[in-house]
């Protein structure tokens, strides 16, 4: 499915990452796995450090601490924008939606649109689809896209598939109108007959929590997960996005009548090195030109490994310049989607850290 | 035989990879055991520096990893032969 959206923008970008620093190193003990078996993994796979929430720390506290600091330092109106999107797959409840959550505890106007979109690895993405539709309505002059997720609460610390890659972190992006006619192009995905490869089996009104979900389980590679954790069938995901992906940005940039070469960074959501040099060897660009560092340097924190490329990578450049930049975004659902645009000026983009308890 | 030279290099490959294991009694190291996911992943990584060549994500598939003679016909794909 495509899309073009003119005179639209994104005008700003926090990424709130919790201070809580953990590196892989320390943390092999946890696998069952030999050490020299597990740093192979650390080279390849670019694991090094993450950041994850210390203790019972929900969405809505990292979106409220982040938006509390754009209201503090005069980045954003409190009362100035009409729509507030939360995507998130790790949600404060089942009901009531998280957005609605933030909107109460930061006081916003009652004349708001909230929503919270169940989505992941593409939720970046998708966040900016419908924020950019929702900007069609005359009575939505900004919005406010939330990606956020705290899923190390939901792994298990035994599974070396998940935990050392898992990260904790929000972005805030603002998306508004703009007189320049610039087209942005998007496309996505769906296939719901793949979504049991990345899943929480238990939780649900499925399959509740129970003693037994909770049990651990050996997934015949010697990790060690319940009903209650993530699971995520390694091979199949990889296979998905090596197969998926590049035809999809072929399909992207045929839409756009653009180039490969014309695109100056690719911000594709960062599940690890590996993947992402694969990616970039398949669709024949530069490695350099596949920014890789945020999962190094942060874990794999789902979509907002998008936001946070940029605000760890291209902040002192996208405050004065515009980027021509191709993100994208792939995973649970399965769900895949990219967007090509020219981004920046931007008035903000900052990462802040969210203090420990 | 075709392939010898390459044949030792994969072997020596796998046996630095897993030292435990007997790849030479093996014609199926997924379902044996001797290889695990994240094996293949360093497998290929070191297979890519080895043969100065770059495996693409489509073909790091199990059934291509599942014996010596099936790593030495993905090898052959890109051009690496005796």
């Amino acid at each position: 499915m495509n899309f073009i959206f003119s005179h639209r923008k994104i005008s700003g970008l926090l990424a709130i990452v919790p201070a809580n620093e953990r590196d892989f190193v320390d943390e092999m003990i946890n696998f069952n796995f030999p050490l020299a078996r597990t740093l192979k993994l650390k080279e390849v796979m670019g694991y090094d450090k993450r950041r994850i929430v210390d203790g019972p720390v929900c969405v809505s506290d990292l979106a409220c601490f982040g938006m509390d600091y754009l209201f503090n330092n005069g980045l954003l109106a409190r009362d100035d924008f009409d729509g507030l999107i939360v995507i998130t797959q790790s949600p404060d409840y089942f009901m009531p939606p998280t957005s609605n959550v933030i909107q109460g505890r930061l006081g916003l106007k009652q004349d708001i649109f909230c929503m919270d979109i169940n989505q992941g690895c593409a939720g970046f993405l998708v966040g900016l689809i419908q924020g950019f539709l929702l900007l069609d309505q005359p009575s939505v002059n900004k919005v406010v896209i939330i990606n956020a997720d705290v899923l190390s609460r939901k792994v298990s610390v035994k599974d070396r598939n998940s935990y050392p890659l898992v990260g904790d972190a929000a972005s805030i992006a603002i998306l508004e109108r703009t007189d320049a006619p610039a087209p942005i192009h998007a496309n996505l995905k769906m296939d719901g007959t793949r979504s049991d490869v990345l899943i929480i089996p238990a939780g649900g009104f499925r399959l509740p929590c129970s003693p037994e979900t909770a049990v651990l389980e050996n997934d015949g590679e010697n990790n060690l997960r319940s009903k209650d954790n993530l699971r995520m069938n390694g091979t199949a995901v990889f296979n998905f996005v090596q197969v998926e992906v590049p035809p999809m940005i072929g399909e992207l940039m045929k839409t756009a009548s653009s180039t490969l070469d014309e695109v100056e960074y690719f911000l594709f959501h960062q599940p690890n090195r590996f993947m992402l040099e694969k990616l970039a060897d398949k669709m024949k660009v530069p490695r350099a030109k596949m920014l890789s560092n945020v999962v190094e340097q942060f874990g794999n924190s789902s979509g907002v490994t998008i936001p946070m490329a940029i605000a760890s990578n291209l902040k002192e450049r996208i405050i004065r310049d515009s980027i021509n930049v191709c993100f994208a975004g792939f995973g649970v659902g399965l769900t895949w989607a990219s967007m090509l645009l020219n981004c920046g000026p931007l008035a903000f983009c900052e990462t802040i850290e969210y203090p420990n308890r | 035989m075709k392939g010898v030279h390459e044949m030792d290099i994969i072997l020596k490959i796998l046996c630095d990879i897993r030292p435990e294991s007997d790849f030479k009694e093996s014609v199926n190291f997924i379902e044996d055991a001797l290889l695990d996911s994240f094996d293949i992943v360093s497998l290929v990584a070191t297979l890519d520096g080895t043969f100065a060549i770059s495996i693409e994500g489509v073909d790091i598939l199990p059934e291509n990893f599942n014996s010596i003679e099936a790593i030495r016909e993905l090898l052959e794909k890109y051009g690496v032969t005796t």
